[in-house]
């Protein structure tokens, strides 16, 4: 009898291998290991980096040194040895390329692996694609129709280089480097990442992409993006990761900043699939990221997230609604197995009056994985007439996963209209059953339970990503069933 | 169609059907009554391959293949049906995805094309008038917030999607009013043919002023100790199930 128990489902989710465990060889150049003064030096000349800005790394890493590691967070790993980790690893190349064809076949090769092969983005979606591969970005696309529009979008050492007025006033400005423990890490050493400016009332025709991937074995990577919307412009960022299979757990401390002046909207989705770890729990990325967007009057910041990777998720994609009107939203969707550990979730600091947030986060736990929500909704002095609007959900699996929420709510305004909801369900084996006697095999039974439950999630994605995103979650929840 | 011979069938160790037999042929309507506790309900859930039923002895031959090593699945691409005394909801899936869902799946196992989107829509408008199910329910999500009436139709439209051969309607009646009651029924009676067979599992004589059966078996104690024609169920309704028990126990 092919009946389908819970327990049965556990154990497949075990057994699941990680799809996109591929290592591309392609000779990196790599500085030695550790951390020290010397080494940021050796990173910034590499990357002929302007004074000011080694000043901003090594000032940095000064006040990097006396933080310790948060230990807060519902998660439990060994703590990264900072000093066994390679700084800088850039794929080893003479001269930039020209043109598309000049592109190393093998680098090419990883992006179709990838699913994104730029002839086919190019022709099929219309989405311009900036590829991190390793740090340096090594193709860049549709920048002339968006240099028409006066949209800046590259690579962040290019903007350092072309834009560094910019660069200077914005960097920091939303994630100072005192920030966090990791924000300051990222500030002393951060390699490279994505730079994107839109002027004055310009809506941006395309969705802006970029795929970071971590392809060198032992090389943290140290991503630093950074969006800026002028007034009155629009546009929509796309952000998706997946890493090869490693053994050893790599680092990855990124910082994102988003400003979104008067009347701006700034979307910004992530799809994020890096490698979770073996089934008992070995390998795997540590994801410990810093996103944070600031919202002028009438300004709007939506972030909506897939989490399906990452041995350790630490991340809190935040809106400071600094202006009046402003609206922040947050749509999460957390998919954790095995031995995953995640503790995700926002914040959103009210400041301006009117201001208007939205929070839906979905937690789908299963194997022996923990899946926190934890969210902050603080509501300031004269945030008059603020409200807020939370979902949490949690959908367990197995028996053995855990599924936490930590919501704290800081009230300083009688004004203020705050609403919570929450709810834990484990997936039924009613639906299931269901869904059988209809005919549908239990590996597409499952896939379309958990599609629907985090439907008002992937409605957020723009089509191509939602499409991306839902194979991702069949990937995770039900890739090896049967 | 199917032929059921000494089913024997339990659940955590506790035997609910004792030696049950029972063969509908192409065609015809049967209609099962009884009891509570009866093992009604235990009947159809064995028959769609609910797990947690436990089968310990006997046969049942489906159009030719043994059903019970099929899986749950597979009962329901062979085309058995089962129209659910409580029809499940499921968040965030629309009906018209679950449904397409489904057909295709059937359609694959036999071997068949996917059904094309305009095709697909042509029939939902025609099946979903045969029930008077709304239209926009069909782009809802499955069953939620569906009124218990809304829920009984959208079975009987998804029975019309997927055209069984064999149908089984467990306690579709119960929970109607009486004018859903009739569209239940005339949904039934509009899809019936010569090609398929339908179980109507009931407790009351109502329902079957609206479908007519063709044979009125009584399931007491985990067998099937009466049989008759659609007089049988008027005798039920009126005398109640007592003298069955009695002349069983005795």
């Amino acid at each position: 009898m092919a009946g389908y128990t819970e327990s049965e489902l556990a154990k497949d989710l075990e057994n699941q291998e990680y799809k996109f465990g591929f290592v591309t060889d392609i000779e990196s150049d790599t500085v030695p290991i550790g951390l020290n003064e010397d080494i940021i030096r050796l990173i910034s000349e590499k990357k002929e980096e302007p004074e000011w800005l080694l000043e901003y790394r090594l000032k940095a890493f000064s006040i990097w040194k006396e933080m310790t590691e948060p230990e807060w967070a519902h998660v439990h790993y060994q703590k990264p040895d900072f000093q066994a980790i390679a700084y800088y690893s850039a794929p080893k190349q003479t001269k930039k390329y020209e043109s598309w064809d000049d592109v190393d076949p093998e680098m090419k090769e990883t992006m179709k692996k990838l699913g994104i092969s730029m002839e086919e983005q190019q022709r099929l979606t219309g989405v311009a694609v900036d590829f991190v591969m390793d740090s340096v970005s090594v193709a860049t696309s549709f920048k002339e129709k968006l240099g028409e529009l006066g949209v800046i979008f590259c690579s962040f050492s290019d903007a350092v280089q072309n834009h560094p007025e910019l660069v200077r006033k914005y960097m920091g400005s939303v994630v100072p480097m005192t920030d966090n423990f990791y924000a300051a890490l990222n500030a002393a050493v951060f390699t490279d990442g994505s730079f994107c400016y839109i002027p004055k009332g310009v809506r941006c025709p395309m969705e802006l992409s970029t795929y970071f991937r971590i392809n060198a074995g032992g090389t943290g990577q140290f991503e630093r993006t950074l969006v800026v919307a002028d007034e009155g412009s629009y546009v929509s960022y796309l952000e998706g990761c997946t890493a090869p299979q490693r053994d050893e757990n790599q680092l990855h401390a990124a910082v994102v900043e988003l400003i979104a002046m008067d009347h701006a909207e700034i979307k910004y989705s992530t799809v994020q699939n890096w490698y979770p770890g073996d089934k008992e729990g070995k390998g795997g990325i540590f994801n410990f990221v810093t996103k944070r967007g600031m919202c002028d009057s009438h300004a709007k910041i939506s972030w909506t997230q897939v989490e399906t990777g990452s041995a350790v998720t630490w991340k809190y994609p935040s809106c400071i609604l600094k202006g009046d009107y402003s609206i922040g939203e947050f749509y999460s969707v957390a998919v954790t197995n095995n031995y995953q550990q995640a503790d995700t979730g926002t914040k959103m600091i009210h400041l301006g009056k009117h201001t208007k947030s939205t929070i839906i986060s979905k937690g789908i736990s299963a194997g022996k994985s923990q899946n926190s929500y934890r969210g902050l909704v603080q509501i300031n002095k004269g945030a008059h007439h603020a409200r807020n609007f939370s979902q949490c959900d949690s959908l367990l699996m197995t028996d053995e996963c855990g599924a936490h929420t930590f919501p704290y709510i800081e009230c300083k305004n009688p004004t203020a209209k705050i609403e919570h909801e929450a709810t834990t369900s484990k997936i039924g084996e009613d639906q299931l059953f269901y869904c059988m006697q209809r005919g549908i095999s239990e590996e597409k039974a499952i896939s379309l339970i958990v599609n629907g439950y985090c439907k008002e999630v992937l409605n957020q994605l723009p089509m191509e990503f939602a499409v991306e995103a839902q194979k991702l979650l069949a990937i995770s929840l039900e890739g090896s069933v049967g | 169609m199917i032929k059921i011979e000494n089913l024997h069938a339990s659940i955590d160790g506790k035997e609910i059907l004792k030696g049950l037999n029972l063969e509908v042929k192409a065609g015809e309507i049967h209609a099962i009554m009884g009891p509570n506790g009866a093992g009604k309900s235990t009947l159809a859930s064995v028959l769609a391959g609910r797990e947690d039923y436990e089968v310990t002895a006997g046969s049942i031959d489906f159009d030719g293949t043994d059903l019970l090593e099929l899986s749950t699945e597979d009962r329901a691409r062979e085309g058995l049906f089962l129209a659910f005394q409580y029809p499940v909801e499921i968040p965030g899936v629309s009906n018209i995805n679950f449904l397409r869902t489904a057909l295709n799946e059937i359609r694959e196992y036999k071997g068949q094309a996917q059904i094309s989107a305009k095709e697909f829509m042509a029939m939902v408008r025609e099946k979903s008038a045969i029930v008077e199910l709304d239209s926009k329910l069909a782009s809802r999500a499955v069953n939620e917030g569906f009124s218990g009436g809304e829920k009984k139709r959208n079975e009987i439209f998804q029975m019309a999607m997927l055209e069984p051969k064999l149908a089984v309607l467990d306690e579709t009646d119960s929970g109607l009013d009486i004018d859903a009651l009739r569209i239940v029924a005339n949904g039934v009676n509009t899809l019936k043919s010569d090609q398929n067979a339908t179980i109507v599992i009931t407790h009351y004589q109502r329902l079957l002023d609206y479908i007519i059966p063709d044979f009125v078996h009584v399931l007491y104690d985990g067998r099937i100790v009466m049989t008759g024609t659609k007089e049988l169920a008027l005798e039920l309704e009126e005398k109640g199930y007592d003298w069955i028990k009695e002349s069983i126990d005795a």
